[in-house]
């Protein structure tokens, strides 16, 4: 009988195989984000306040972290974009083995340990590391790279590639390789025609990219904390500061609250451009 | 189309250097690691004096790394189970059911994975800590499971929607009830997307730093926790060692979803 009744009205079962999932996201999820809002405000005083936001916007060295999290991303982004749209460009033109080894080679870092691959750039950048050892060939004094911006742009935009090249190179398949040749056959040079023809085609995802990259990258805390020097703090990292030493939960709450604001907006803009379906698959 | 001009083929060569480089950049920081793990000197120089296995003889001998790996693994098996248990149904619901909210529901359980580790994780700290549950390793696969599971939803839902429901629905005519149909028509196909899946989980429940470090206390830190209060005080070639070892689990992964999928 439950069996005939459940195929006859098979919404009541699927929601309850929905339930549990909405439960733990309720519990989990939800309450925790309202909880951490309600915080940042004042909750635990039990007075609507803004005096833990009030530092962030007031104080040198946190004002200096917020711009720190904006320049860093921002360079991030650009650095990836470039790197990654001849990659990109290859793996969507290119023939078959040289398209699947790029992919796989993008993917390196996708698949490896956070903590492993920045371990793997202190190795390189360290005053003994590789690098150093290769200037030393040449005659040239050890140079600091480790715990410079440098080193955090470095292990940032490796992380962050990835997603910039496997973004771009869907939009790129998408793109006619009959509209370059046109190009070219009506006397426009290769350079001419990929800037009136192919490049303006990409701009999706170009944009698409660097909206993701950017989202992705304004919350990191593994690689400037291990990368960086005291100067490239990010916000990330000081909301753990703030649980881990200081004990300012509420400030803490404040700060969180705006990367969560912050994060939410450029995913808005995101859904607003490429539709809600394409930015929840996006980060995959 | 007729030979190419110098400046394109130029251009062309240009291109394939520079994607060459990019290459390297990709795998240099991967493949550095291997030759330190095995250096015979007792701090980061580059290239390693001699070869020596001293650095994994310490991970072996020394009890906070073999602790460490088994706190990983019991977060990641539980959070395994975790992510099964409330992706997989959740997941055919998405699918199958056209209920008006589906959409919202979609971006609701998604959420988690977009938003940055430390918001969630601060969350879960004020929560965890009202209810004095953490330091758990319970507490901490729970909240693993709220962030990890959402990819367990994207893998599954993308095999249900290329799934042809008339095969079940073939075995509902013939006369097997719903749970026959789906033990003996549907799981099997789905079965190596759910492998991949929990393989994927295991890999991302050991690479996950932050929701360990606002969930976890001394006795329950987990091999990231370790490797991070490892390189934050100095860079030690340990550190490489245990990389290794994760390499190699990283490497087994991904050949076990291949089969997996092969299988399929």
């Amino acid at each position: 009988m439950s069996a005939i009744a459940r195929l006859r009205n098979p919404k009541a079962s699927y929601a309850l195989m929905l339930l549990p999932v909405l439960a733990l996201i309720g519990f989990l999820f939800i309450y925790p984000m309202v909880d951490m809002v309600a915080r940042s405000l004042g909750s635990t005083q039990g007075t609507l306040t803004t005096q833990y936001y009030a530092p962030i916007f007031s104080k040198t060295i946190y004002l200096r972290v917020l711009w720190n999290t904006f320049e860093i991303s921002l360079l991030t982004t650009l650095v990836t974009l470039v790197l990654a749209y001849p990659v990109a460009y290859l793996i969507a033109t290119g023939r078959r083995p040289l398209s699947l080894f790029l992919t796989v080679c993008t993917l390196i870092p996708f698949f490896t340990s956070l903590l492993v691959r920045t371990y793997g750039w202190m190795v390189i950048l360290s005053p003994e590391g590789l690098l150093n050892e290769a200037l030393g060939l040449l005659g040239l004094g050890p140079v600091a790279l480790l715990y410079t911006r440098g080193a955090v742009l470095v292990g940032m935009t490796y992380s962050l590639l990835p997603y910039m090249v496997l973004t771009l190179a869907s939009v790129f398949r998408g793109i006619d390789p009959g509209l370059m040749r046109a190009a070219g056959l009506f006397g426009a040079s290769n350079v001419r025609a990929f800037l009136h023809v192919y490049f303006p085609l990409s701009l999706p995802g170009v944009l698409g990219g660097s909206l993701l990259v950017f989202l992705l990258a304004i919350g990191y805390f593994i690689t400037p904390a291990l990368l960086g020097s005291g100067r490239d703090q990010m916000i990330a990292m000081i909301v753990y500061e703030q649980v881990d030493r200081s004990l300012n939960w509420e400030f803490a709450a404040a700060l969180s609250t705006l990367l969560f604001a912050t994060t939410l907006v450029v995913f808005f803009v995101y859904a607003r451009v490429f539709g809600l379906g394409k930015a929840l698959e996006a980060k995959r | 189309m007729t030979g190419s001009s110098i400046s394109d083929r130029i251009m062309r060569w240009a291109i394939y250097g520079f994607v060459g480089l990019v290459v390297i950049f990709l795998v240099a920081p991967i493949l550095i690691i291997i030759p330190i793990s095995f250096s015979s000197a007792r701090y980061l120089i580059f290239p390693p004096p001699g070869f020596s296995f001293q650095w994994y003889k310490e991970l072996v001998e020394r009890p906070e790394w073999l602790r460490a790996f088994w706190v990983s693994l019991k977060v990641a098996g539980l959070c395994v189970v975790l992510s099964l248990a409330f992706g997989l149904p959740a997941s055919f619901a998405l699918v199958r059911a056209k209920f008006k909210l589906t959409p919202l529901f979609y971006a609701l359980i998604l959420s988690p994975m977009l938003l940055p580790s430390v918001v969630v994780g601060l969350g879960l700290f004020f929560l965890f800590s009202k209810l004095g549950i953490t330091g758990s390793v319970g507490g901490l696969a729970l909240g693993q499971a709220v962030v990890i599971m959402p990819i367990v939803v994207v893998m599954i839902t993308s095999t249900l929607q290329g799934f042809d429901r008339r095969l079940e629905q073939a075995a509902l005519i013939f006369g097997a009830s719903p749970l026959t149909a789906f033990r003996l028509v549907t799981l099997p196909i789905i079965a190596p997307a759910i492998i991949s899946a929990a393989l994927f989980v295991i890999l991302l429940s050991f690479d996950d730093l932050l929701i360990a470090l606002f969930l976890s206390d001394p006795s329950t830190s987990t091999l990231s926790i370790a490797i991070w209060n490892n390189t934050t005080m100095q860079i030690s070639p340990v550190i490489a060692a245990v990389s290794v070892c994760l390499l190699g689990m990283s490497i087994l992964i991904l050949g076990l979803v291949a089969i997996a999928r092969r299988w399929a």
